[in-house]
């Protein structure tokens, strides 16, 4: 990935990963990270909100939330999710700030006392813009945010060709009886709207899901689950969907877990191709950015019989 | 077995490629409908049949990166990494080569050549490890006997779960 340091700006950057910028080699590293905010660029960098379980009960019910943008699903190996776009829903549709963050070198947690009873959506939403323009006939890269972009990228900027990602990274939690208002759509870009609820999903049961795009339904559209423990497993289990006409789609649990669902707009390279002795999936070179992608990422737990 | 018989006529010969034993390998990656994908890394080495590394045949990683950047996936080669891979000074000549895509890779590796050349008869297994970057990984093995210069073997396969579709060997 060519990607000029120079265009690398703090306002983009966690602070906690500044003080590695003197290294090449993690110069790379940020710039990845960065770029999986995008998942929709088919980096291999995944983001994740990891609940400590999806169901809490007691007196004192609490939860905390892993965050990572990580190269193994799951694992803490990389960093954290940066918590500007974070967003807490709680059962009644009140919006809620943590009780308490943690924001460290490979990740990023959140503890969430919850004082209702009912579901609770924890969701980091955002904008990010990658560009290349010309400035003075030198090419140049950006990637960052959209203020950040604004502010950087200089109005004469020639041959600007630019791509908005709206990404969200989200999960569900409930404590005591489930309910349904954190489960109403947004109408904002890309988004899974539960028809089984999130935390009552169990191995061996059917689970459906809506998938829509600004509060139409995908239809056609192609999303993925991936379970958990790779990293023991050895094998992904990817499962691949497609959802139908009204932007549906359903599956059995074949197991119990942690699951990672997630869905792009427009779709990469359909996986079958580029497997041949050329080029990757979006690794291809000159192909036209489309002017805006989606992304979505939700963690379910299934849980056992 | 033609031991005895393929020995004496293997003395006079020894330059004919024909009579020598060479191993032949097909390693088949499959083709994955994954979200990601990104090509494996793949290394292929020989062990002793207690386990212990023999030589490295090939080692197939992201060459093209700036600065050796490819070279930070290898250790995702687990097996690999921690028995010996570590310790390798990338590239080796005749060893390390660029990643591959789905499909059947032909690899044959001749017994005039290091590693073969000075290899004891005995048993042994060969073992070919697939690492995908936000995939998953897999080891095979296949055992097989090796007796320097003599008897051709019927091809051997080993199916993978997911990350390889197949190993093959044989000796011709």
């Amino acid at each position: 990935m060519a990607l000029n340091p120079s265009t690398l700006k703090p306002s983009i950057l966690k602070p906690s990963a500044l003080k590695y910028r003197k290294s090449l080699f993690c110069k790379s590293i940020v710039a990845l990270a960065l770029a999986s905010l995008m998942p929709a660029a088919a980096h291999a960098h995944r983001p994740w909100l990891l609940p400590s379980s999806s169901n809490v009960d007691g007196k004192d019910p609490w939860v905390t939330i892993d965050t990572g943008i990580s190269e193994n699903l799951f694992d803490v190996d990389n960093t954290g999710m940066k918590l500007d776009g974070l967003v807490i829903t709680g059962p009644d549709g009140a919006t809620l700030q943590p009780d308490a963050t943690f924001v460290g070198h490979q990740r990023t947690s959140i503890d969430l006392k919850l004082a209702k009873p009912g579901t609770y959506k924890i969701s980091i939403a955002g904008e990010s813009v990658m560009a290349s323009y010309k400035l003075n006939g030198e090419p140049k890269r950006f990637r960052g945010t959209t203020e950040a972009f604004a502010k950087e990228v200089p109005a004469d900027a020639q041959e600007l060709q630019k791509s908005i990602t709206f990404s969200r990274n989200e999960t569900f939690v409930t404590t005591g009886e489930p309910n349904t208002t954190v489960l109403k759509p947004s109408n904002i870009g890309l988004e899974m709207i539960p028809i089984t609820h999130p935390t009552q999903l169990f191995a061996g049961e059917k689970a459906s899901f809506r998938f829509l795009i600004d509060g139409k339904p995908a239809a056609k559209l192609g999303l993925s689950l991936i379970p958990g423990g790779v990293r023991y497993r050895g094998v992904l289990n990817e499962i691949r969907l497609v959802t139908h006409d009204k932007g549906e789609a359903s599956l059995i649990w074949p197991a119990a877990g942690m699951y990672w669902m997630t869905a792009a707009w427009p779709e990469r390279t359909p996986g079958m191709e580029g497997q041949g002795p050329g080029q990757g999936p979006g690794e291809g070179k000159g192909q036209a950015q489309p002017a805006r992608r989606l992304a979505y990422s939700a963690t379910l737990e299934v849980l056992p019989q | 077995m033609k031991l005895h018989h393929s020995i004496a006529l293997s003395i006079p010969l020894l330059s004919t490629p024909a009579i020598a034993a060479d191993l032949s390998v097909t390693v088949t990656l499959p083709q994955l409908e994954v979200a990601a994908y990104h090509r494996p890394y793949v290394a292929l080495w020989l062990e002793g049949a207690d386990q212990t590394v023999i030589a490295n045949l090939q080692v197939w990683y992201d060459l093209k990166k700036r600065d050796n950047g490819g070279a930070k996936w290898l250790s995702d080669m687990r097996q690999w990494w921690r028995k010996g891979g570590r310790d390798l000074q990338l590239p080796v000549d005749g060893i390390t080569g660029a990643t591959r895509g789905a499909g059947a890779h032909v690899l044959d590796f001749s017994s005039a050549k290091a590693p073969l050349d000075k290899l004891p008869a005995g048993e042994y297994q060969l073992v070919v490890e697939a690492a995908r970057e936000a995939g998953g990984r897999e080891v095979v093995r296949v055992p097989f006997n090796w007796s320097p210069g003599a008897s051709q073997s019927e091809p051997v396969t080993v199916n993978g779960k997911e990350e390889i579709a197949s190993v093959s060997l044989q000796i011709k």
